[in-house]
């Protein structure tokens, strides 16, 4: 038997990267940086947090519909990747206004005026004028970015070991991991935590090094980066799922207990996988939030995870690009909806506003999701390939949940 | 009269030789020399007359005088009360007959010092002490009390003689006990007066205690004289930079220079891009800037400042002493070991009192968490809009009272109408999304988040995103006090009551009812309990609908103390998870447990971080993250079949 190709195995990643290619070019050929400017340098911005998004979403994927864990975290992961970036991005912006600001003083600056200027600015609105000690590293691209993968990556690694060893599985793991956010949210929120409690960190659209480039430049730089970083992300996992880690995974999904008979360490998969995914988070919320500007401890409020949720479970479960097509879709819609610039529909006495009830129609839209259609939008292309859902009606014939049913134990 | 006349005998200490009742008006003119030019040393016996002449007018002036509006007419040089009116002043005779009214630059206002107005003041406080109604006398000891004066110690001890009301007696001795132990000149008396307080704790003693040993730091070269508590260590006590400012204080040392200051100078400084020979480019160093600073200092041209060799040795050469701002050692001791006696007690009613709170903690929590002790707990199906069913019942609360405008009948009709609401949104969501998903809990979590979404907005847009009042009845107004530290609120109580209400009824429900056993039956084994004879849809519905109901009332409790948002429900969620989780799942009394672990813990971390109640959650719920490792079925865990998987 002759080993398939990558991609001839896996189909759909060529044309997704295909894909992906050819809309990063129609939006670099039409954005105002370096096109024809038809879209706005804001829109570049949405589209291009829309594919950190996505990113996160194949996280979501690949620890809920392939592993079948619910894990109500990886928002968490994900602003924690985020404020890590966040912090070396408002850090050394500070130090550049602050140097320009003391030199005219007369004297260069010392650099315990600078870091004491630093700190004045940055903490002056939490009533503190020291740098915490978290900040230690923020003077430093290189050490600031290796915090933002490693302080995630620890989390979920800790987190995951105290979590899977015990054996919480199912739905208590997804309260576990949401407590989990909202500890960690909580924490934030208080001003002495050291990243400015809810004022969050501000300013991060500013690139320190690059002030003379304009926002329009820039943000077409992050969106081929997140582009690139969507692609990297979707050919790994594709790489993860499709070979025999793959099919491990997936049996842990359907049948935790028989993988551990079969002698596989069900407990260190699943902390790999869920380390992973933190990984991968956080790397999408570094290239997530100097495009969005700001970040604070809102955007890692319980509800933000389940969105996450949301859109992997609209997209589609189990399948890659279901994650993807779902996130795309239900951000943009969502930013759509509540950007109060669609008319309201005038139904009789009451007027129907978009943004009032959007996130009506999202919930309610979810539950018929769950309930119909538990595919997702990613069933439809099942359906293109005429790949028929098996159908099991009729009574299960066993007391176990996923016993076969009477149709199907026909012959 | 006999109460003029024991007054009389009380102030002959302060008038030896004027204490025979005349008009105030006489006495007023015999000594009008005094009056208009008054000194504190001489003008003590013309008071007192007028304070024992039993004339009515004697209060009025006295007072008119304090507040400088004892005037001089210039016309005729005649004595007036006046009291501001429009531009002018309205005039009332010393006998009390009204005068008319005259220009400002017709009066010459006699003006006290604040030596003779403390002397007023205090004969003013003897009219009031010894007033014939009870509710002046009472006014009186509350003007003493906030503002106690050494001036008020003698005429208070008079007066305590002479009070007939017991309340007022005891009110006025223990008065009598804090001025003494302030100002009594006699250090034994004061000690007395601290041992004779006693065990009591309130505020109001120890306010009037904590003063006595209140202390101040000094630096001096050798002991100082004073009543000294202590010996600073520096580097022990306080540290060096406190210890250095508090020579420069004293004079001492001289100021160390600030960073700024030393930049300051610097730049004022600068000659041809150098300073002090070390050019400008370099001085990006705070070493740099030293030398540069030194040169400057050695060329005069900036005051010398202390460096840091200098200020160590001054700070050795030093002592730092902490004293009494009370000279005398007795009182401060007596003082101090009260105090301590009392910081005992008061810390055993501080643990009394975080019990409490702890208790009214917990049984919110358990209100809240013990509708999903039933659809969680019993039925195992995650239900994640039960926020949104709290949230719904005290929306029902606040509806009822807009049409029932009776607090109390309000709050009667609106708990039943809540579960009412809450059961019915509660079997329709059962019967619509939950039955189809029995087998998948991860996507019941996911379908009821959904609802959960949909319903906090429609609540939103329904009823707007600013908090709407859920009035409690007026008697649960206002808290059960038992003392100074030891209160709860009777809203907390009530809740208490039907935290341990509910509790009864669910165990009566699921141990004692028909219901309850085939609940119990479905839950444990759904295809026995069918061949049984039980319908299982519908015992489900009921159950699911039960514990909705149930969260609706709990959502009218919780919203009698707390603002009724449509975001108060999701608040909740999570806390009440961890409780059921904690507890034991399929357990109430685990459920019980949970509240009360989770509750207590709460209001314990609280305690000892007061100024963070955010913090005091992340931490708790990192507990109960680390306490699923230890337990992981929870503090009651079901054995044997009824644990199910």
């Amino acid at each position: 038997m002759t080993r398939k190709g990558f991609f001839a195995q896996n189909p759909s990643a060529l044309i997704f990267i295909a894909v992906l290619a050819l809309f990063t070019l129609a939006v670099t050929l039409m954005s105002e940086g370096l096109g024809a400017g038809v879209i706005s340098t804001s829109f570049v911005k949405t589209l291009g947090k829309t594919l950190c998004l996505c990113l996160v979403a194949l996280a979501m994927d690949l620890i809920w519909g392939y592993a079948g864990i619910l894990s109500l975290g990886h928002m968490a992961f994900f602003a924690l990747g985020g404020y890590m970036i966040g912090m070396w991005l408002m850090y050394a912006r500070t130090e550049e206004i602050v140097v320009t600001a003391l030199a005219q003083g007369g004297l260069p600056a010392s650099d315990a005026e600078i870091s004491q200027g630093i700190a004045t600015q940055i903490f002056g609105v939490v009533g503190s004028s020291d740098l915490p000690a978290i900040w230690a590293f923020a003077h430093s691209l290189p050490l600031q970015f290796a915090l933002a993968l490693a302080v995630p990556g620890l989390l979920a690694l800790i987190f995951g070991w105290l979590a899977f060893r015990s054996r919480v599985t199912g739905v208590y793991l997804s309260i576990l991991t949401q407590a989990m956010t909202l500890a960690l949210a909580l924490y934030l929120f208080q001003n002495d935590s050291g990243l400015r409690g809810n004022n969050g960190l501000s300013g991060l659209q500013n690139l320190p090094g690059f002030g003379d480039s304009s926002q329009d430049l820039v943000s077409i730089w992050f969106f081929w980066a997140s582009a690139l970083a969507l692609g990297m992300g979707y050919l790994t996992l594709t790489w993860i799922v499709s070979g025999k880690f793959g099919s491990v995974i997936r049996a842990i999904r359907d049948d935790e207990a028989r993988v551990r008979f079969l002698g596989y360490p069900v407990e260190a998969y699943k902390l790999f996988l869920f380390t992973l995914t933190a990984l991968i988070a956080a790397l999408a919320g570094v290239l997530y939030y100097p495009q969005a500007g700001i970040i604070n401890p809102a955007e890692l409020a319980p509800i933000a995870s389940i969105y996450l949720a949301v859109w992997v479970a609209i997209g589609g479960r189990g399948r890659l690009y279901g994650a993807v097509i779902g996130a795309a879709s239900v951000s943009l819609l969502s930013s759509v909806f509540t950007s109060g610039r669609l008319p309201n529909i005038p139904l009789g006495p009451v007027s129907l506003n978009w943004v009032d009830w959007w996130l009506v129609i999202l919930g309610l839209s979810f539950v018929a999701v769950t309930l119909f259609a538990p595919k997702g939008i990613g069933g439809l292309f099942d359906r293109f390939q005429r790949i028929p859902t098996p159908a099991r009606k009729g009574a299960p014939l066993g007391p176990d949940d996923g016993s076969l049913q009477e149709q199907e134990a026909q012959p | 009269m006999r109460l003029t006349a024991l007054l009389v005998a009380a102030l002959c200490w302060l008038a030896p030789d004027l204490a025979n009742a005349q008009d105030a008006a006489a006495i007023i003119a015999e000594n009008r020399d005094q009056i208009e030019k008054p000194s504190r040393q001489t003008i003590g016996p013309v008071i007192a007359a007028l304070a024992a002449s039993g004339d009515a007018m004697a209060d009025d002036i006295l007072t008119a005088w304090a507040e400088k509006r004892l005037v001089v007419r210039k016309s005729d040089d005649a004595l007036f009360l006046a009291t501001p009116d429009g531009d002018g002043f309205l005039l009332t005779g010393l006998d009390g007959t009204p005068a008319g009214t005259a220009a400002k630059s017709d009066l010459t206002e006699l003006k006290p010092n604040a030596g003779v107005r403390g002397v007023i003041a205090a004969a003013l406080v003897q009219f009031t002490l010894s007033d014939p109604s009870p509710a002046r006398r009472r006014a009186a000891l509350d003007s003493i009390a906030r503002d106690p004066t050494p001036e008020t110690l003698e005429p208070l001890r008079a007066s305590i003689a002479s009070e007939t009301d017991p309340e007022l007696k005891a009110l006025k001795e223990r008065l009598e006990r804090f001025l003494t132990l302030s100002f009594d000149p006699d250090s034994a008396a004061r000690v007395a007066a601290i041992s004779a307080l006693g065990s009591d704790t309130s505020l109001d003693v120890r306010a009037a205690l904590n003063p006595l040993v209140a202390t101040t730091r000094v630096a001096a070269l050798s002991k100082p004289d004073g009543n000294v508590a202590r010996v600073l260590g520096v580097g022990r006590d306080l540290t060096e930079v406190e210890a250095y400012d508090l020579l420069v204080v004293a004079g001492l040392a001289p100021a160390r220079l600030t960073l700024e200051d030393q930049r300051t100078a610097l730049v004022a400084n600068i000659v041809n891009d150098t300073v002090g020979g070390v050019p400008v480019a370099e001085l990006d160093t705070q070493a740099a800037r030293d030398r540069a600073y030194t040169a400057l200092e050695r060329a005069g041209t900036v005051p010398t400042a202390a460096t840091d060799d200098e200020a160590k040795a001054a700070l050795a050469m030093h002592g730092f002493f902490e004293v009494y701002v009370e000279p005398d050692p007795a009182v401060t001791s007596a003082a101090r070991s009260a105090l301590a006696g009392i910081e005992t007690r008061v810390g055993m009613m501080r643990a009394a009192d975080l019990g409490l709170d702890a208790l009214s903690l917990a049984a919110i929590f358990f209100l809240a968490a013990i509708g999903l002790a039933v659809t969680f707990g019993v039925m195992g199906v995650i239900n994640m809009a039960h926020g949104e069913f709290i949230t719904m019942g005290a929306y029902t609360g606040f509806v009822v009272q807009l049409f029932v405008p009776d607090y109390t009948i309000s709050l009667l009709v609106a708990l039943p109408m809540a579960f009412a609401v809450t059961f019915a949104a509660g079997v329709a969501m059962e019967r619509l999304v939950i039955r189809h998903l029995y087998k998948r809990p991860l996507e019941t979590l996911l379908a009821t988040f959904g609802i959960s979404i949909a319903l906090q907005q429609i609540l939103k847009n329904v009823f707007g995103t600013q908090a709407r009042p859920l009035t409690a009845p007026g008697w649960l107004d206002g808290a059960l006090t038992f003392n100074d530290v030891v209160s709860i609120s009777y809203i907390r109580i009530a809740i208490f009551v039907l935290a341990l209400l509910f509790l009864a009824f669910f165990l009566y429900l699921m141990k004692r009812t028909r219901l309850g056993l085939e609940v119990r039956a479905v839950t444990q084994n759904r295809t026995m309990a069918a061949s049984m004879g039980i319908n299982p849809d519908r015992i489900n519905m009921l159950t699911f609908g039960l514990g909705s109901g149930i969260a609706g009332i709990a959502g009218v409790a919780i919203g009698l103390y707390a603002k009724v948002t449509s975001e108060m429900g999701a608040d909740y969620i999570v806390q009440s998870f961890m409780t059921v989780v904690v507890g034991g799942v399929g357990s109430v009394w685990g459920t019980l447990a949970g509240a009360t672990m989770i509750g207590s813990l709460q209001k314990v971390i609280e305690f000892l971080n007061p100024s963070n109640t955010l913090s005091a959650q992340t931490y708790m719920i990192l507990f109960i993250i680390l306490f699923i490792q230890v337990r992981p079925r929870g503090i009651i865990a079901l054995r044997g079949r009824a644990a199910g998987d």
